[in-house]
């Protein structure tokens, strides 16, 4: 799969796993193409925050509410629960740190959707095991000097850091390199071998009601208000 | 309310009497009567559903786009509104108004009092940002428009078109707002106190009495546009138009003339300005920008106006090179949008040519406004 085909591929499974009439927000949403799509078939309200200028200036350009900005700085400006769903396609890998990321997608969204490519994938195990040299493939272009993939990680490892979260995996869908399409969850033997790429429905688990600590009116933790 | 309407063919402008009207301003001073000068461009549809009102800087005017008749040059905008352009005259109703305290026919400091043959020059009451927009407002609703498609402006524009969203969320539909903030800063306010200071030092000003003697305080106005000058560049755009490059003369002249070009240009800047502009206007319209704060009430205000607002589309646009409003100053107001969940866009234009890069050329700046008016149009006009 060529890389246009392999966003084009991602966005309709992303697509799959929204429901009518919601609320998202498109991390990276380039130049609108997933938020354009999303508004068309899901009747979605979206925003968008895009790292690159040219591309929030073209989205903007085309009707969207896009801001221009870093979604390792400008998260933490969105209010608690605003989204319905927050959407991070492709990037959780060239995050300075993914682990924060992950928390503040889902303090501002109710569920949050994020795809990644495998590193665990054979032929990378293979390149590196038989080459000695860090694996240079379809999805992941580039040399280990000017790649802005700098948090390199597979399906086992993402489901560890779900697991140490709290984070309930809702659904998950696996891609082979050809194409392929099943259902992560179900296919445990080998899945973390044969996925190309990855993408997973997330939501925080064990809702508590809110407590309030003081009358300064501290809040416990951010995943503990309700959905 | 009953407002008549003239054409002034000096001015070549429309003029808007309001009279006996009694407009209270934010200081509590009462003006019983006053008069807008406003230009239009393009023609309202059947459903009034394409009007945008666009609001001027400090020292711009009502001719946003065609000749302007006091300078005799081209209006201050129109590379931006016009058929064809950006703000598409073909397809939108353009209004611009000169503001209230304004010098090209709006009723302010140059304008005779009401009932009296004299000019009310110093006795002109302090007027805010906020009540600019209410007289726009007055003019809006006598030109019989219920709803504005945009209200977009620049600089202290952007302050108008904030306010328009504070004040009338529910008689507009979206703001561009360019090169603005919540609040004008200590810094700027500093500028401006320095230029008001050189106007009021010079001897001719005479508490703001120059006309009786049919003087104007030239020197220090044009010292005041110098230094407002400087602030509107940038380093690397003087640099790169100027350097140290020298005005008609091989060597330097061990004196004080105008030895280099950026010497030669801010004197020309400060001479054509007095040209166009009144001393007195100036240091009222420099006074309302001082007095703009947001900075504490915009998120409350928004969140909790009476007058609903969550319909609002808000386009915030800053240029890397401003250093008078920068874009800290811009992200501010997104973040707080985005805090309540509103519909905003924002774009920081990469660009050495500071504030005034709205008024230049800058494709990405007509890119996105055009777009952004387009297609926010056409999803109404569905």
């Amino acid at each position: 799969m060529n890389k246009i085909n392999s966003i084009r591929k991602d966005w309709s499974l992303i697509e799959t796993l929204i429901a009518e009439d919601r609320k998202i927000l498109d991390i990276g949403c380039g130049d609108g193409g997933l938020m354009e799509q999303l508004e068309n078939n899901r009747n979605a309200i979206t925003h968008g925050i895009e790292l690159n200028r040219d591309l929030a200036a073209n989205a903007i350009a085309r009707g969207f509410n896009v801001v221009h900005g870093n979604a390792e700085l400008d998260l933490s400006q969105y209010s608690n629960n605003s989204f319905d769903y927050v959407i991070l396609s492709q990037t959780l890998q060239a995050m300075m740190k993914p682990k924060d990321i992950l928390s503040e997608l889902l303090r501002i969204g109710s569920k949050a959707i994020v795809s990644f490519p495998n590193f665990g994938h054979w032929k990378i195990r293979l390149q590196l095991l038989i080459s000695g040299k860090m694996p240079v493939t379809e999805s992941l272009p580039y040399t280990w000097y000017d790649t802005p993939n700098i948090h390199f990680f597979t399906i086992k490892d993402f489901l560890n850091l779900c697991n140490e979260m709290n984070i309930v995996i809702e659904k998950s869908i696996g891609l082979t390199s050809k194409g392929r399409q099943f259902d992560i969850s179900e296919s445990v033997t080998g899945v973390n071998f044969f996925t190309h790429e990855a993408i997973f429905l997330l939501s925080y688990k064990n809702f508590e009601p809110i407590k309030i600590k003081s009358l300064k009116k501290v809040f416990a933790k951010n995943s503990v208000i309700a959905n | 309310m009953k407002t008549k309407f003239t054409n002034d063919t000096r001015l070549e402008s429309e003029i808007a009497y309001f009279e006996n009207i009694n407009l209270k301003l934010e200081s509590g001073d009462i003006i019983e009567s006053f008069k807008l000068a406003f230009k239009t461009y393009g023609k309202l549809n059947t459903d009034k559903t394409n009007a945008i009102l666009v609001c001027h800087a400090l020292t711009g005017d009502q001719y946003v786009a065609g000749n302007n008749p006091i300078t005799g040059r081209e209006g201050w905008w129109s590379r931006m509104v016009g058929p064809n352009k950006p703000i598409d005259t073909n397809k939108f109703f353009v209004i611009c108004s000169n503001v209230l305290g304004g010098c090209a026919g709006s009723t302010g400091p140059k304008e005779l009092q009401n009932g009296i043959d004299v000019a009310y020059g110093g006795n002109f009451p302090s007027v805010t940002i906020k009540d600019m927009v209410k007289a726009q407002s007055l003019l809006i609703e006598s030109l019989n428009i219920e709803k504005l498609f945009s209200v977009i402006g620049g600089s202290m524009g952007a302050m108008q078109a904030l306010q328009w969203a504070i004040d009338f969320p529910d008689r507009i539909l979206n703001i561009i707002h360019i090169a603005g903030a919540l609040k004008h800063s200590a810094q700027n306010i500093a500028f401006h106190e320095v230029g008001r200071q050189a106007i009021m030092s010079d001897p001719i000003w005479k508490n703001g009495k120059y006309f009786e003697n049919s003087e104007v305080p030239e020197r220090g106005l044009s010292v005041a546009r110098m230094i407002a000058h400087i602030t509107y560049l940038s380093e690397n755009a003087m640099h790169r138009k100027f350097g140290r490059k020298l005005q008609s003369r091989d060597i330097i002249s061990f004196g004080f003339d105008a030895d280099f070009q950026v010497e030669s240009y801010l004197r020309y800047q400060g001479k054509s300005f007095v040209e166009r502009f009144d001393a007195n206007s100036y240091l009222y319209l420099t006074r309302a920008m001082d007095y703009f704060d947001h900075d504490e009430t915009f998120r409350k205000n928004i969140e909790f106006s009476h007058n609903p607002n969550n319909h609002l589309k808000y386009l915030i646009v800053s240029f890397t090179s401003d250093w008078l409003f920068p874009t800290i100053e811009s992200k501010m107001i997104v973040n707080q949008l985005n805090s309540l969940s509103r519909e905003v866009s924002f774009l920081e234009i990469d660009t050495d040519k500071g504030h005034d890069s709205f008024l230049l050329e800058e494709p990405q700046l007509d890119h996105v406004i055009k777009g952004f008016l387009t297609n926010n149009f056409a999803k109404i006009d569905e």
